[in-house]
């Protein structure tokens, strides 16, 4: 490539740098059909839109329907290009923006392996029953923990985790759910 | 996993009809679509439907020459007559061949159902003989695609590829049939028999509230303009007619895409011309400095805006759009209408009289008067020569000998595409037919064949460059064997004119690799086809040798030996605003754009 263009702005350098990236997280519905997680996933792709974490499953057997919640970032401008261009997939049936939604629910679970001795490996414990995660193996010199709750909450505890010996982190990535008695 | 089709009303006495094979499934469904034409070519993984087609007179197949001319034939014929073009390919490089038209359908908004055979389902997954991903690689370059792994799917999918193709805003389908399943034994429904798995249901018609605000907006407007594009001829022919009624009510001015051409009678005296990178002097500078915009249609694509951040800054935006992804994409609006071009049109117009709104006359005759002092520069003109063919005045002889016919236009992509759009005047929608988004060399001449089929009647002139028409010319071949006879008019400067001009303007004049040497001769090329074929290179030749070509019934090749070294002004450099034109008069061309905006497309 060429000089890259500085000051210019062009639909090839959109000013979009000077507005504030945001997270947000979108619940889908979509068609439980081979394929339909390449839709989502290639169109975050090909547009240049990132994936901070992504879960699917397929959520209601009867109805062929799956659901896809995708944690993505960027301008207010990008998200709702993100969703306009969601709703278009045609196997894709809903698109919610949960992190707008102020019903919205977001948690995540983890598994985290800690490894430590003597005093370190009590305190691990002690920050666990805390945080509510759970012991889900144990060895003499080490900890799995369980743990669920907001992405923040894990975070905070993966930071406490580290001085203690953390060893290995699986997340799912963020589920989310609307509050209150609807259904999306 | 696949739901399959839930049968609304059962009719046991016609079940023994039902009973048939994929491939009969496939044929039959294309019949009850109304299908009269397809094109196609035949291969290992297609052979049961070619066996089907074999026994269906009423399925016209259209044998082109490679697969990519299928698809473009079938844009042609689409766009040309509002009717779903359908493509007809093998398997593995039959596929791939048709991607770059099915990618130049998605962005030109064509309806287009693309039926792909593929290896039996066993042998998926297995690097068969012409296996290829099919699916994997069309999902991104389809509005939506198919495997068919299922025969009890396959009616149900190929009723509901034509819905979502034609529908909305329209795009190309693909739908990959295993040949297992083409052989296998199912039933047939027909396309109310069948029921969508899915909830696509686009919206066509625009929220009251916002249409009646931007009536009220317009009439407000000081210096209002109209910008329109494609999607008001894909909205179909009454959508061109509300067009001209709005307009009429409104007394704007109207510029239009690329693709919008035609929608708006350039025989009017608002019509401003082509607006964009090559649109003219008086369409960019009203965008520019217009207080209302009327986007109809159109998606603010880079070519239309140039400089985003210059792009008419002081105008309040009202954007029709049938995509809601068009909307704020690239520009922000203020006004934003969902809904299909002719359904809003219609609505807006009885807003409007409802309201008894009237233009604000005084403060209109006075952005006419702006106006005309920007077409008094006459940006289109360019110093005309009696010893070479400028190619200017190429397209402006071809429009005067042409224009009293029932005539269609299409072109190739570079400096004759431009120079088409800048001196063809159409006056109709649907007479126009170009490769707009994905800018494909080799589009014209099989979209030529298309539109011929779908107006057999007709002058069809494919308008082309002579490095363009070489990308397809093999289907001069399709053209004689089905007795299309279109005309092609090769504008031949012997260079791929628009990356010369580029290089000359943004690249120090470094010519690299865009001289084509050894050019064949296109005449005895014409006559090795069994087509005619016509050469001039004498201005005072023209006008004889295109009612030559006009008046054969015969395929013609022209080939129109023009100025070598012409370029294709006016032009908004790359990153510089609607007022930042060049225009033809300039002498020092190649220090007009900066540094910067040489790493700009």
């Amino acid at each position: 490539m060429t000089n890259a263009p500085a000051a210019l702005g062009s639909a090839y350098d959109m000013p979009t740098a000077a507005q504030a990236e945001q997270t947000a997280t979108f619940a889908l519905l979509v068609d439980n059909e081979p394929g339909v997680l390449h839709r989502v996933v290639g169109l975050f792709a090909a547009r240049g839109y990132n994936i901070e974490s992504l879960t699917v499953a397929e959520t209601d057997r009867k109805s062929h329907t799956s659901r896809i919640t995708v944690v993505t970032r960027g301008t207010r401008q990008v998200l709702d290009q993100i969703e306009a261009q969601l709703n278009k997939v045609v196997n894709v049936r809903r698109v919610h923006d949960v992190t707008r939604d102020p019903n919205g629910v977001e948690r995540e679970l983890a598994l985290v392996k800690v490894r430590g001795l003597g005093a370190e490996r009590v305190e691990a414990l002690r920050i666990a029953d805390i945080f509510r995660a759970k012991p889900v193996d144990t060895t003499l010199e080490s900890f799995v923990f369980e743990i669920s709750g907001a992405p923040s909450k894990i975070d905070k505890f993966l930071d406490l985790m580290r001085p203690l010996g953390l060893v290995e982190v699986s997340r799912t990535g963020v589920l989310s759910i609307e509050r209150g008695l609807e259904g999306m | 996993m696949t739901a399959h089709q839930t049968i609304e009303s059962p009719a046991p006495a016609e079940t023994a009809d039902r009973a048939m094979t994929g491939a009969e499934i496939v044929v039959r469904g294309l019949v009850d679509q109304g299908v009269e034409v397809l094109f196609g070519y035949p291969g290992g993984a297609v052979l049961p439907i070619y066996d089907a087609l074999f026994h269906e007179p009423r399925l016209q197949h259209i044998l082109v020459r490679h697969e990519q001319g299928a698809t473009h034939a079938a844009e042609g014929y689409a766009r040309s007559s509002g009717k779903p073009g359908v493509v007809l390919v093998t398997s593995g490089p039959g596929a791939t061949n048709a991607i770059t038209g099915i990618m130049d359908a998605l962005m030109d908004s064509i309806p287009m159902v693309v039926i792909t055979g593929q290896v039996p389902t066993h042998l998926i997954g297995t690097d068969a003989f012409q296996e290829a991903d099919t699916v994997g690689m069309t999902r991104s370059c389809t509005k939506h695609n198919y495997l068919v792994k299922d025969v009890r799917d396959l009616p149900r999918i190929i009723h509901e590829a034509f819905k979502i193709a034609t529908t909305g805003r329209p795009g190309p389908v693909l739908i990959d049939i295993p040949k297992d399943v083409q052989f296998a034994k199912g039933e047939y429904f027909g396309p109310h028999e069948v029921a969508s798995t899915h909830a696509y249901n686009p919206r066509t018609k625009g929220e009251a509230g916002r249409i009646a605000e931007a009536a009220k907006l317009i009439a407000q407007a000081r210096r209002p303009i109209f910008y329109t594009g494609g999607g008001v001829i894909n909205a179909g022919p009454r959508a061109s007619e509300l067009l001209r009624e709005f307009q009429a009510l409104t007394g704007a001015p109207v510029t239009s895409t690329l693709m919008g051409l035609g929608a708006f009678p350039a025989a009017d005296p608002a019509w401003l011309g082509m607006l964009g990178m090559h649109g003219t002097f008086e369409a960019n500078n009203a965008m520019h400095d217009c207080d209302v915009m009327i986007c109809v249609g159109a998606r603010f694509d880079d070519r239309v805006t140039g400089r985003l951040d210059a792009f008419s800054p002081g105008s309040k935006k009202i954007h029709i759009d049938i995509d809601a992804s068009s909307i704020n994409k690239n520009v922000r609006v203020d006004l934003p209408i969902i809904g299909d071009a002719a359904s809003v049109l219609e609505d807006l117009i009885a807003a409007w009289k409802a309201a008894g709104h009237q233009p604000n006359k005084a403060a209109l005759s006075d952005w006419w008067a702006q106006i005309d002092t920007w077409r008094a520069r006459q940006c289109l003109n360019y110093r005309a020569s009696e010893t070479t063919i400028k190619p200017q005045y190429a397209i402006q002889r071809l429009y005067e000998l042409t224009k009293g016919r029932d005539t269609y236009i299409t072109t190739e992509v570079g400096q004759h595409q431009m120079w088409a759009a800048q001196f063809y005047r159409f006056e109709e929608p649907n007479r126009w037919m170009t490769s707009g988004g994905l800018g494909t060399m080799g589009y014209g001449l099989p979209a030529a064949l298309g539109v011929q089929l779908a107006h057999p009647g007709a002058l069809v002139v494919d308008i082309a460059g002579e490095a363009s028409i070489q990308m397809c010319i093999q289907e001069l071949s399709t053209a004689i064997q089905f007795d299309l006879p279109v005309k092609i008019f090769i504008l031949n400067n012997e260079w791929m004119g628009m990356v010369r001009q580029w290089q000359q303007l943004l690249h120090g004049e470094r010519y690299s690799h865009s001289y084509s040497d050894s050019l064949p001769d296109f005449v005895k090329l014409a006559e090795a086809y069994g087509a005619v074929g016509i050469r001039c290179s004498d201005p005072a030749e023209l006008d004889g040798k295109i009612l030559e070509m006009i008046n054969s019934d015969k395929v013609v090749v022209f080939d129109c030996r023009v100025e070598k070294h012409e370029n294709c002004l006016p032009m908004i450099p790359s990153g510089k605003a609607h007022n930042e034109m060049i225009m033809g008069e300039v002498e020092d061309i190649g220090n007009v754009i900066g540094e910067a905006g040489a790493g700009l497309v």
